[in-house]
């Protein structure tokens, strides 16, 4: 039965999450993108939500019921509404989480999935490599197998890093598996051997974000490190969960953008009116507000594919190339509603159009 | 539950069209976009979904009526607009200009349907149940007013007697008008104002029977698209009807009491009637463009052409980043019009929605079909295939039931919270 109505669970968590990203992480968002860092005491308060506990089952620690790729979207769009710098640090063991318990074997999930409610874990995706052709079903990152380990040679660029001190880093690192033929992620502890982290990337958006470089020179891995064991696990759907991942970040980011310029064009007067009574500015605003319902409503079918066990390739990948055109569009619509200050580094507008443009650049950042 | 899985009920009916589409209307799609001037109707299509209608009991395209309601299960959510869709789309995708000739009330029937008494839902809707094919239009456009509905001159007075209403103006644009003033026992409804000093309190619609004295088609247009379709120029010369075939309650649409009460139930039963009928518009809309887009990907894939999803954007083709787009853009049109719908459905207000999904649907259609001419070149503006006569029809999609203009002032009225004097 067609609905358009999240359960009640789904509308609380996400309204508080959407409550608190208006209310801490936008007014933080600021001075942390001009700080190069996340605020620490928001950061403090963002864990009070177990945004990553939520979807951990019991048995393995959590207290949630499963992970639900319609519930992360909702998370997810409500968390980057605040600020994607924070959402994406945020939610970067959130993913890593969502694919254990999609495709971790049984000891894995045990051995891995209680670590998550420590407070010095961190755990992120490493999936995108810095070279043109990059593309995730054919890394240049490979994994040998050797007798009883797997040995992992190559890049990985774009690594989200922990802005606290940790005790342990835990990567869900993608690479070619020789044996099988393929793409599989892998479970490497940052502190192993051979794994070198680079200094910090900068970029011209998501700039309190800590990405960087990894190198992995010959890490040698025992075999129950990989994603499913024996089994491996079913990398494209890791990279649609991705992919709604990143969309509903994008619906987010756009949503900010379009819902500050709204507020602003009733405001700001010219010519004796508010600005948003001229039809060249409403109509502007009319458009975006489509865009973010669009951008919306296929992330929501595309996960709700993921969570009937469907195959939801080509779904996942239409909402994404759709959000990341369109987020950046709404963004720079909404810089445009503002004029001459919405050029400014001040106003949220100006960060959404540099953190917008990151989503359709930046293939697999953040990954699932 | 956010929930997108098909009930039953629409998936058979969906089957069901699908096959109508393919096999009934995409035959004889060009014969009738060429038999514009002769006016032929698509009897073929007419008679095979008129008896079907029958055989399913279902009431055409005006949208769910009372009896549906009384039989429904209430245990079980109320599906009809988000069926409607579903019958719309397809049908469209078989042929949108033929899909306007399926028997029933039409927008005519839609705006009975959505400010209608109970007495009048019967007296004027039962009619599309069997018998003959009938057909239902609506009038509103005249020469000097389109979209801006609250200027319009045609004129309803009170016979002395006050047991009528006595009609006089011009209307023109009126689809499927001739079917319906003339050429079967439907009827047209008529936006008329009872006093053009009220502005559009004044405005009221009217039920004028088929075949009334003083209601002449004058003249049958001919255009770009949706030329199976007649779009009928009407007019009104002391055309006399029941003084109680103005839809909603006839003692509170006379001046008086319109001047007495200051009620604006007039124009927003017309807007009502939009909330219904924009999705249907966006609908139709998408059905053509997912004939468009179905038909290049297969037209591609015999020429080796395959569309891979997920390559990196680098990795990509134009034509491959053309037809991922093509497809999100119908896409989120087709969701925009089923929450719009779906709201219908729940009983909930949908004026945002519903000219959400207008605009989006509209204009993505005008698009992808015109990208799939762009994409065939020259095969693609051949009328060897549909594609071209798709993207004619596609057209009007962004057009009637509310310009991409008026629907983006809607839209941005809605998000803004002005009224139409704050924002115009």
């Amino acid at each position: 039965m067609i609905s358009f109505q999240p359960t009640d669970e789904q509308q609380m968590m996400a309204d508080t999450l959407r409550d608190f990203a208006r209310s801490r992480l936008q007014p933080a968002a600021h001075s942390a993108d001009e700080q190069r860092r996340l605020d620490a005491d928001t950061l403090a308060t963002a864990d009070e939500f177990a945004v990553v506990a939520a979807n951990i089952p019991e048995e393995y620690g959590g207290f949630g019921d499963g992970y639900s790729a319609l519930t992360g979207v909702l998370i997810a769009e409500a968390l980057a509404e605040g600020d994607l710098s924070a959402a994406l640090h945020l939610l970067a063991p959130a993913g890593v989480a969502a694919a254990l318990i999609a495709a971790g074997s049984e000891a894995q999930k045990i051995a891995w999935l209680s670590r998550f409610a420590n407070e010095g874990y961190f755990a992120s995706s490493a999936l995108i490599e810095p070279q043109w052709n990059y593309d995730p079903l054919a890394l240049q990152t490979v994994a040998r197998r050797e007798g009883d380990e797997y040995v992992i040679s190559g890049t990985k660029s774009l690594v989200i890093m922990p802005q606290q001190d940790v005790e342990e880093h835990d990567l869900l690192l993608f690479a070619h598996d020789e044996a099988a033929g393929m793409t599989q992620a892998f479970i490497v502890d940052t502190a192993r051997e051979g794994v070198t982290i680079g200094t910090r990337e900068r970029g011209m958006g998501l700039r309190a974000l800590d990405y960087r470089r990894i190198t992995f020179n010959e890490v040698r891995l025992p075999i129950g490190a990989k994603l499913g064991e024996a089994a491996g696990c079913d990398v494209q759907r890791l990279l649609n969960h991705a992919r709604v991942g990143a969309a509903a970040m994008a619906t987010g980011v756009a949503r900010a953008s379009y819902e500050f310029a709204q507020s602003y064009a009733k405001e700001r007067e010219a010519f004796g009116k508010p600005v948003a009574q001229f039809q060249s500015i409403a109509f502007m605003l009319a458009e975006m507000r489509i865009a973010v319902e669009s951008m919306r409503l296929l992330t929501w079918e595309a996960a709700w594919q993921l969570d009937q066990g469907q195959e939801a390739t080509q779904s996942a990948v239409i909402a994404k190339q759709y959000a990341d055109e369109y987020a950046l569009q709404v963004a720079d619509r909404a810089v445009q509603v503002l004029g001459g200050h919405g050029y400014i580094r001040n106003y949220l507008v100006e960060r959404g159009l540099r953190d917008a443009r990151a989503f359709a650049v930046l293939q697999g950042i953040g990954a699932i | 539950m956010i929930d997108f899985s098909k009930p039953k009920p629409i998936l058979m009916q969906e089957q069901l069209l699908d096959g109508i589409a393919k096999q009934i209307m995409r035959p004889i799609s060009r014969k009738y976009d060429d038999a514009e001037v002769s006016h032929e109707r698509p009897w073929e299509y007419i008679n095979a979904i008129w008896q079907g209608m029958q055989m399913m009991g279902f009431s055409g395209l005006t949208g769910p009526d009372e009896g549906e309601k009384k039989d429904r299960d209430p245990q079980r959510p109320p599906i009809a607009n988000q069926m409607l869709m579903h019958v719309i789309e397809r049908l469209s995708y078989g042929d949108a200009g033929i899909y306007l000739s399926t028997p029933g009330g039409a927008l005519g029937g839609a705006a009975v349907a959505a400010a209608g008494t109970k007495e009048q839902k019967r007296r004027f809707l039962a009619r599309f149940n069997d018998g003959a094919p009938k057909w239902g239009a609506m009038a509103m456009t005249e020469p000097h007013a389109g979209s801006d509905t609250a200027a319009i001159r045609t004129r309803a007075t009170l016979s002395e007697d006050g047991k009528e209403w006595i009609l006089n103006g011009e209307k023109i644009f009126v689809t499927g008008g001739l079917m319906a003033a003339q050429d079967s026992d439907g009827f047209v409804v008529v936006w008329a104002t009872v006093d053009p000093t009220l502005g559009r309190a004044g405005m009221k619609p009217f039920v004028v029977e088929a075949n009334t004295p003083g209601m002449t088609v004058t003249k049958l247009e001919k255009k770009l698209g949706i030329r199976a379709s007649d779009t009928a120029a009407i007019n009104f010369a002391d055309c006399r009807i029941p003084f109680d075939n103005v839809l909603g309650d006839p003692e509170l649409a006379t001046p008086d009491a319109i001047r007495n009460k200051a009620s604006k139930q007039g124009f927003k039963g017309a807007m009502a009637t939009f909330d219904a009928t924009r999705p249907a518009v966006a609908a139709s809309a998408i059905g053509i463009g997912n004939a468009a887009l179905e038909f290049v990907e297969d037209w591609l894939a015999k020429q080796g052409v395959e569309i891979r999803y997920g390559a990196p954007y680098q990795q990509q083709s134009a034509i491959e980043r053309d037809l991922i787009r093509m497809a999100g853009e119908l896409k989120a049109a087709w969701l925009l019009t089923l929450k719009a719908a779906w709201l219908m459905d729940q009983g909930q207000p949908n004026t945002l929605e519903a000219s959400m999904c207008k605009v989006k649907a509209g204009e993505a259609v005008t698009w992808v079909t015109q990208k799939a001419v762009e994409i065939m070149g020259p095969e693609g503006y051949s009328t060897e295939h549909l594609v071209e006569k798709w993207m004619r029809d596609a057209k009007i999609n962004d057009i009637y039931e509310g310009t991409g203009q008026i629907n983006r002032m809607i839209v941005a009225r809605n998000i803004l919270g002005y009224r139409s004097s704050e924002l115009r």
